[in-house]
């Protein structure tokens, strides 16, 4: 209950920061925080990656298996992403089973590379209705100052670029490639008083009214979005981040 | 959504540009609201929304448990959306899911918005919402029977959120998408939204939709939201008209068209 005295006060000197239009980093509000991004961290994985974003550091791996497809999708592999909020990363989580925000993050996450299509998961299919790869996209918070949906994203993506379907192992054939055919990126703003700004810190999303998650694809097209928290935001707000989403997705998109 | 073909001989929009059931693309299905159906509940609706079957119930203010919850300065408004597991063709399994919890979250998160939590503090509203028959759209009828189950227990509200979705079939953007459209359509814009306000408190999207089509859907989502709204208040005042006078039971259905059984 203190963090939440704490969270009240400091909401008072944020907003009067962005009153004068100034966050508390020297941000634009349109400004991400600083990214880089460590491909194949992780070699026993077939496929990781390492990303901070600002004092946020996420490691995300994947692992396949091999296993049965769905019977409504006979010719495609699977596709799992979850996430670990552990009690490492930030004094705010706990050990055990996810709770609402682990699994926010990992089905928006999972929202975002599935609609986006950045998998062909017919390129994942061995024997039709028999045999497919299993991918397990798991995400793993190491270090958490904010904005966990679009690090993972980001780690989820590059991770992917980074893999090895590993056929050899499985004595199938030649290892190839994790066969990409998107890079959905998402881009989150929170919204503190009237004040929209991006790529919110832990501070930041702490006294943040609501959060705005939209993801969006190499061609500009909208392939996921979520809303959270309790605030609300009017209609062109809305579209204005969509915009955003897509200048900023860009970017990121350019460095992974 | 997106990817799932279609199968052969379904067509999603025909010649005239009318949908499988028959809907012009900006059409809602019937919807019909009843306040106060459940004896226990302080709270309670039941909705039909085409072969939507939804229950919400409300109870409370009440002690918050466990207490550590407790906010000593508000009340908390916790959701619980739950599906029957004969609600669906392949049976569920009972129990939250994961799909269950995040909408279970974004509907509190919403309904927060619209509670003057204030006025109780270290109390908790409970919201249930049980699908009993699910047929695409679950979440958005949740949230609108919710919604009007707050005002039957007599909690202050901010306003009514309406909830409904727009989407995408056959490159035609559309409201309020069907099991059929669900499965076989390229995209789905569920939102919760504040009339009197003009705010919207819930958003999600999936699929792949142009910037275009997503404020054209928004706008359609919107405009529909205000007309479930209109629902939610005439099942209010039915519940509540002390005029004899005044007709009883469930609402008449949206836009005057079909009869739900």
């Amino acid at each position: 209950m203190s963090k939440d005295v704490v969270a009240y006060m400091k909401k008072d000197y944020i907003e009067k920061l962005l009153a004068k239009g100034e966050r508390v980093d020297g941000r634009r509000f349109d400004e991400m925080r600083p990214l880089s991004v460590e491909k194949g961290y992780v070699g026993s994985a077939e496929g990781s990656a390492r990303v901070t974003l600002g004092n946020t550091s996420v490691l995300v791996g994947i692992k396949m298996i091999m296993g049965q497809p769905f019977s409504d999708t006979p010719n495609k592999g699977v596709l799992t992403t979850n996430a670990e909020l552990i009690p490492l990363a930030n004094e705010d989580f706990e050990s055990g089973p996810p709770g609402r925000k682990a699994i926010e993050v990992a089905r928006v996450v999972d929202r975002g590379i599935r609609e986006g299509q950045a998998v062909d998961l017919e390129k994942l299919c061995i024997v039709p209705e028999k045999e497919v790869w299993i991918m397990f996209v798991d995400i793993h918070a190491l270090d958490y100052d904010g904005n966990l949906f679009d690090a993972a994203n980001i780690g989820a993506v590059a991770a992917l670029k980074s893999g090895t379907v590993p056929m050899k192992r499985a004595g199938k054939g030649e290892d190839y490639p994790i066969p990409l055919m998107h890079e959905p990126i998402s881009v989150t703003a929170v919204k503190i008083g009237k004040h929209i700004l991006v790529d919110p810190t832990y501070e930041e999303e702490r006294v943040a009214d609501a959060r705005l998650t939209i993801a969006t694809n190499e061609a500009g097209r909208l392939c996921a979005m979520q809303k959270g928290g309790e605030g609300s935001f009017v209609v062109d707000e809305v579209l204005q981040l969509v915009e955003n989403s897509k200048r900023l997705g860009a970017e990121i998109r350019s460095r992974i | 959504m997106g990817g799932t073909p279609l199968p052969e001989g379904i067509k999603l929009i025909d010649e005239k540009g009318l949908r499988m059931d028959g809907r012009r693309p900006d059409e809602l299905r019937p919807l019909k609201i009843e306040a106060g159906v459940l004896k226990r509940a302080d709270g309670s609706a039941y909705l039909e929304w085409g072969d939507n079957k939804v229950l919400a119930a409300v109870y409370g203010p009440r002690e918050c448990h466990p207490r550590h919850m407790q906010d000593p300065t508000r009340a908390l408004v916790q959701c619980n959306y739950n599906m029957a597991s004969f609600s669906v063709d392949d049976r569920k399994r009972p129990g939250p899911d994961r799909r269950s919890q995040e909408i279970s979250k974004i509907i509190s998160e919403a309904l927060t918005h619209v509670v003057f939590t204030e006025y109780f503090p270290r109390a908790s509203v409970d919201v249930y919402i049980e699908v009993l028959q699910a047929s695409a759209g679950t979440r958005c009828a949740g949230l609108t029977a919710a919604s009007v189950a707050l005002a039957d227990a007599g909690i202050p509200m901010r306003d009514l959120i309406a909830s409904c979705a727009a989407g995408k079939i056959d490159d035609v953007v559309v409201l309020d998408l069907m099991k059929e459209e669900d499965n076989f359509g390229s995209a789905d814009i569920p939102i919760g939204y504040v009339p009197r306000t003009d705010e919207i408190v819930l958003l999600q999207m999936d699929g792949d939709l142009t910037a275009d089509e997503f404020k054209k859907g928004l706008g359609m989502a919107v405009d529909a939201c205000k007309r479930i709204h209109e629902v939610q208040r005439d099942a209010l005042k039915r519940r509540y008209a002390v005029d004899d006078a005044a007709p009883k039971g469930p609402s008449p259905a949206l836009d005057g068209t079909k009869e739900v059984q």
